[in-house]
């Protein structure tokens, strides 16, 4: 059986997957997630976005965007992104998990690999298109609002960060909501946070922000 | 902006992208090592100055670039890895050894013949600047300015080592420092090898002697190996430095196996590592203030 739901872009559905309901995306396997013919599941524990559309967020989502996804790793998350959008960059820039990146590139043409600190948009922006409707960053390094900062130039005025902030990267002894606060506060000059939201059940000290340019 | 405005805007940008008519460069070395302060509408772009007929035909194009450049630069960083590393460090160790070495027989040569020569390394670049008179002069400062070069090509070795172990082992190296991230690498035989090891093997690695005349019956067994040379060892006094030891070694240990499984950096590790340190370190705190509760470790 499969759901349509108005929260979820187009491309992506809820779907039963061994008893249970899951999000899902037509696309091949990437890291042997259950699959049902063309569809496979959208694993929200092992995907920030994922728990962010699980959790019910107003992503603005709606399916066939231009992308820009920073922290791409080994391509769990930004597969199922290229599933359901149109061209997707994909920045990673660490070398062994893009190995793995390349793997789910091969059967999505719509899906760059991009090896390059996403610390340094000059080195990818002569790649990357202007005017992105999406940002979606999940870095999990220190300074997360500064690289968000930064690659506000590649979004549209209209456009949407989706941004996954681990409260961890940026402080171990700090109080989770301390940190929360003080990057919300660091994105606020550069863009309008929309909704924040802890991502708990599916991530532990993560906060899910989703925010437009200012 | 007037329409010419707008039009030299569009060729400045046009010159820096990706599918810019290079003289040499693949495309894919042009995405590797380009750069642009702002993005553009690349697909109009490539379209209107006739890289590609429409933006179908442009992102399948950028795709076999973006492919291309992100594999070649996977392929060369993995080529340029551990190995690399090891070999460097190694070159660096005997490159310092052979320096001193020498430095003392100039110092020992040359005294018979500058008064005023001084010793070692700093001694040598010394005498390499001298003018030499007659043929004894001339050996010894030739011989120091070997020295010289010699040190100079360790200092570039070191140089390389700390280019190189953040791209190689970016946990490792953010905990131990790239010098002693690659001697680890080193005295392992590879990262892998590393990765394998169990935190008390890392622990005494590079005090084989000790602990071999330790399990002969001879001496106490070692504490700790190279990573001594860490400040979180060796900044700690000496009741608390087995304790420190076995925590360094033990991050230094998940470090090395997140580097060679995942690669991923992971900089809660480092936090973690310095929050473990500070709760060794508190107990020196705690005995001078109080003087109770120590002692049992
Ligand atoms: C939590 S993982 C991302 C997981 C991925 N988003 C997913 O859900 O499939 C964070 C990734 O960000 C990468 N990263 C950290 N700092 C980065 C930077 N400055 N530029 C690019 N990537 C970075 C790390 O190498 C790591 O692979």
């Amino acid at each position: 059986m499969t759901g349509t739901d108005a929260s979820l872009p187009a491309g992506v559905v809820r779907r039963e997957f061994d008893g249970r309901d899951r999000l899902a995306t037509r696309g091949e396997p990437v890291y042997g997630e259950p699959t049902d013919g063309e569809w496979r599941a959208w694993d929200a524990g092992r995907s920030k976005l994922g728990g962010m559309l699980e959790l019910g967020m107003e992503t603005g989502l709606s399916g066939g965007e231009t992308v820009l996804y920073l922290g791409a790793a080994n391509g769990t998350t930004v597969s199922h992104v290229a599933d359901f959008a149109g061209a997707t960059y994909a920045v990673e820039f660490s070398p062994r998990p893009v190995r793995d990146l390349l793997d789910a590139c091969e059967p999505r043409p719509n899906l760059f690999p991009l090896l390059k600190d996403a610390r340094r948009p000059e080195t990818y922006a002569h790649v990357v298109e202007a005017d992105c409707d999406v940002l979606v960053q999940d870095v999990a390094t220190r300074g997360q609002a500064d690289v968000a900062v930064r690659n506000r130039r590649f979004l549209a005025d209209d456009g949407r960060l989706l941004l996954a902030v681990k409260t961890r990267s940026e402080d171990v002894a700090a109080a989770p909501e301390a940190v929360f606060e003080e990057t919300v506060a660091d994105l606020e000059p550069t863009y309008e946070v929309l909704e924040t939201r802890r991502l708990g059940r599916f991530h532990e000290d993560h906060l899910g922000v989703v925010a437009t340019p200012r | 902006m007037t329409t010419d405005d707008a039009a030299d805007a569009d060729a400045t940008a046009h010159s820096s992208a990706w599918f810019a008519a290079g003289d040499t460069e693949s495309t894919g070395d042009r995405i590797r090592s380009g750069s642009a302060d702002a993005p553009a509408d690349w697909p109009t772009l490539a379209v209107e100055s006739g890289f590609a007929v429409d933006e179908a035909e442009y992102y399948g194009k950028l795709r076999e670039a973006t492919v291309e450049a992100a594999r070649a630069a996977v392929d060369e960083r993995e080529r340029a890895d551990d190995r690399q590393l090891l070999h460097a460090v190694r070159a660096m160790d005997d490159a310092e050894r052979v320096a001193n070495e020498l430095a003392e027989r100039v110092a020992e040569w040359a005294g018979t013949l500058f008064p005023d020569a001084g010793t070692g390394v700093e001694g040598c670049r010394d005498i390499a600047e001298r003018d030499p008179d007659g043929p004894a002069e001339e050996r010894v400062v030739s011989l120091a300015s070997r020295v010289a070069d010699l040190d100079r090509e360790s200092d570039d070795l070191e140089a390389f080592i700390e280019s190189r172990a953040p791209v190689a082992a970016p946990n490792l190296a953010a905990l131990a420092g790239p010098v002693l991230a690659a001697r680890l690498i080193s005295l392992a035989g590879g990262l892998e090898a590393l990765a394998k090891k169990p935190s008390g093997t890392l622990q005494v690695l590079g005090a084989e002697d000790a602990l071999f005349a330790h399990l002969r019956g001879h001496g106490s067994s070692p504490k700790h190996g190279v990573i001594y040379t860490h400040e979180y060892v060796r900044g700690t006094r000496p009741e608390d430095r087995g304790s420190a030891s076995r925590a360094l070694a033990g991050k230094l240990t998940i470090a090395a196996r997140i580097d060679h499984y995942s690669g991923d950096y992971r900089p809660e590790l480092e936090a973690e590592l310095d929050e473990r340190m500070r709760t060794i370190r508190a107990r020196a705190g705690d005995t001078a203030a109080g003087g109770d509760g120590g002692g049992s470790e």
